[in-house]
Order: structure tokens, then sequence, then C-alpha cells
């Protein structure tokens, strides 16, 4: 009865939802602002990834109240999970093959996440993306030799630099008398590596957070004992 | 009326249904792991329906790649908002995750129903309190035993 009940609970809804959807105008969107700043982001910001434009500039704040979120997330995990507990008596080491292939990605997949913070403004890509690739790869060693530590002080060192110089990009820029987290300075060369302004700067302090939030998420997650 | 299979029938009947999907792996199951694979199955499905919001047919992804006439483009708005909602969905689940983990530490279940049992046995026994129980369920075997002054305080009752 229960579970004939929770079917046409999700179907009905399912249902509603669709019937509304399919008189929505598909392909057609009837949101204007995307067009508007479709026409102003290139000269506005200097960015050719309008998404990272959009992410950066025109919606600033709300990827700092993002960054906000995860840490409060990364934060209060690490509270629930704190007490210090080591795994490196239950679990066994990883296999040969394991550990040397973790030590062979680790700089193949710092450089490519670099890479993609450094490009998230020309090329799809950005600080998110890049962030999470960072973290993993400081995760694969832990995960190849599960009695190796992440040194959690270094970790929360870059996490509150990166925050901080976040805030602190928006607000010099309010201290040239623009807007929060407006681009400044060079944005000349369309398309090259150092252009639109700092927003390139932006997401190297967002892609350094996320890695270093999901970095440390991740251990204490690793780190908790299975005494089952 | 069944309207003709359109991409965008297609397209919309996906992301709504993963999001249906989520939601009876939410109601539906008791295992507490499972119903955070349900959210995350259902906030993909969101997520789906944020993006085709933004989608043009005659457009190309939003990134320049040539000076002078820029083609249409998709809608970045949408876009940017995804962007960062996968990105505090992984939070989420991971702070999920570590609840659970410590929930399986202390009650070696992740039965909802086991779960709130014994919770609340173990609330019951920290306040040193009954058990909370009914106040309609039978006192015991029929026919019933006259109620004495401690049982009704017992149960929440005045004497």
């Amino acid at each position: 009865m229960r579970n004939l009940t929770g079917l046409l609970f999700a179907g009905g809804l399912g249902f509603m939802l669709l019937s509304i959807a399919i008189n929505l105008d598909f392909g057609t969107p009837t949101m204007l602002i995307g067009g508007a700043i479709q026409s102003k982001a290139l000269q506005e910001t200097g960015a050719t990834n309008i998404v990272t434009s959009v992410v950066l500039g025109y919606r600033g704040i709300d990827t700092l109240g993002e960054l906000s979120i995860l840490f409060a997330a990364a934060a209060s995990a690490g509270l629930i999970l704190g007490r210090r507990h080591t795994t490196a008596g239950t679990q066994t080491a990883g296999g040969f093959v394991l550990r040397h292939g973790g030590s062979m990605l680790f700089p193949l997949l710092m450089t490519i996440g670099f890479y993609i913070i450094f490009h998230g403004h020309l090329s799809p890509g950005g600080g998110f993306q890049g962030g999470v690739i960072l973290a993993a790869a400081f995760f694969l060693p832990l995960l190849a030799r599960p009695g190796a530590q992440l040194h959690h002080g270094t970790l929360s060192l870059i996490e509150g630099f990166a925050g901080a110089s976040f805030v602190l990009i928006g607000l010099i820029a309010l201290q040239q008398g623009k807007a929060f987290l407006q681009p400044m300075l060079i944005q000349d060369t369309l398309g090259v590596l150092l252009s639109a302004g700092t927003l390139p700067l932006l997401y190297l302090a967002v892609g350094l957070k996320v890695g270093a939030e999901l970095a440390s998420l991740l251990s204490h997650l690793a780190q908790t004992e299975s005494d089952v | 009326m069944i309207p003709d299979l359109t991409l965008e029938l297609i397209l919309y009947s996906t992301a709504l249904g993963l999001v249906s999907i989520g939601l009876a792996g939410l109601v539906l199951s008791r295992h507490s792991f499972r119903r955070v694979l349900a959210l995350v199955i259902a906030e993909a499905g969101a997520n789906l329906m944020l993006v085709l919001a933004g989608y043009r047919w005659d457009a190309v992804a939003p990134i320049v790649t040539t000076l002078g006439k820029q083609p249409q483009m998709v809608d970045p708005v949408p876009q940017a908002m995804v962007l960062t909602a996968i990105v505090i969905g992984v939070g989420i689940q991971a702070l999920a995750v570590s609840i659970l983990i410590r929930i399986h530490q202390r009650y070696h279940t992740l039965d909802r129903n086991e779960m709130a049992e014994l919770m609340d046995a173990e609330i019951a026994a920290t306040a040193g309190t009954a058990r909370d129980v009914s106040q309609e369920s039978p006192l015991g075997e029929r026919p019933i035993p006259p109620i004495t002054g401690s049982a009704v305080q017992a149960r929440g009752g005045r004497s």
C-alpha cells in the first residue's frame, strides 16, 4: 500500500511537470537576459567563454555565495567526522600497480587541472571543473596508500587564502569606483591567456578553494575508521 | 491524445523522468544511503531541466570563436547556474554521507525505521523517561487492568 501510494505520487508529479513543460517554448528561450549578456559580454569582460563572464562577472556575488555554501558543507562534514581516526591498520595497502599508477597520474592530473583553470575564460572549463581535478590528484595517493595523510593545515591555509583573495579582488574593484567583482586590468587582446582582466585571477582563486575543500572533505571521509 | 514523439518531448521526459525516479526512490526506499542516491538522481534531472531551459535550435555553445559577426548562442545564464548547482550538490552529498557514516558507526544500521527506533530508545534512556508510546495504545491484554496512578504518570498523564 505504501509502495503504491509512493509510486502514484512520483508518477503523478512527473506527469504534472511534464504536462506543464510540454507547453513551454522549446528551443526559443523567452528570457531576454541571455541575449543581452551575449551582445555585451565581449566588450565588457573580454572573456571569450561567456559562461565564465556570467559566473564571475555578471553573477559574481552568486559565485561568492556558492563558495560559502561549499565552505559550510566542508566545515560541517569536518565537524561531524572530526575525531582523529587513522585507517592505517584497518585497510590493506594497494598493490604495485595501484601505488605507482597513482604516483604517475599525480603530475598529469595537476597539469590538466591547472590547464583547465587557467583557460577557463577562453574555452570550456574553469575553476570549478579544474578544482575538482586538483582534488582528485591529491586524493588518488590516499586511495593507493591508505596510511598516507594530507596535511590539513596546509589545505585550510590554501583555502582561506583563495577565499580571501576572491573577496579582496572584489573589494579592490569597489575601491576603484566600480561595482563589486567588476572585471579590471587589461582586457584588450581577445583570446590570449592574459586577457579578460581579473577573471582568470578570480577563477584561479575559485579553483584553489574548490580543490582544497574537496581534497580535505574526501580525506576526512577516507580516514574515518570503518569499525563495523 | 498522444503528442508526437518530438525531440523536445524526449528531452523533457528524460529530465522530468529523472526527477520522478529520484522522488520515487526518496519515498519508497527505507535505506538511507539509497535515499541519498535518489536525491542525486533527482538533482541530475533538475540540472538537465535547467540547461534545457536555455536551449536554442539555431545556436552554438556560448564561446566566442570568431571576431566580427557572432553566430547565435544558447543562453549562458542557466549553464552558469547549473555549474554552481553541481558543485553545491557535491558538497551536500559529502555532508549527507558523513552524517550517514556517523549514524552507522553508532547504530550499525542505515534502515530508516530501525534507526528511528534505536534513536528513540537512546533518547528516552538518556533523558531517563519512559519510551514515547502512543496515548491510544492499549495498556495490555484484555480485559484491561485498572490503571494505577504510577502507570498514568509514566504515560505523560496526571494522576
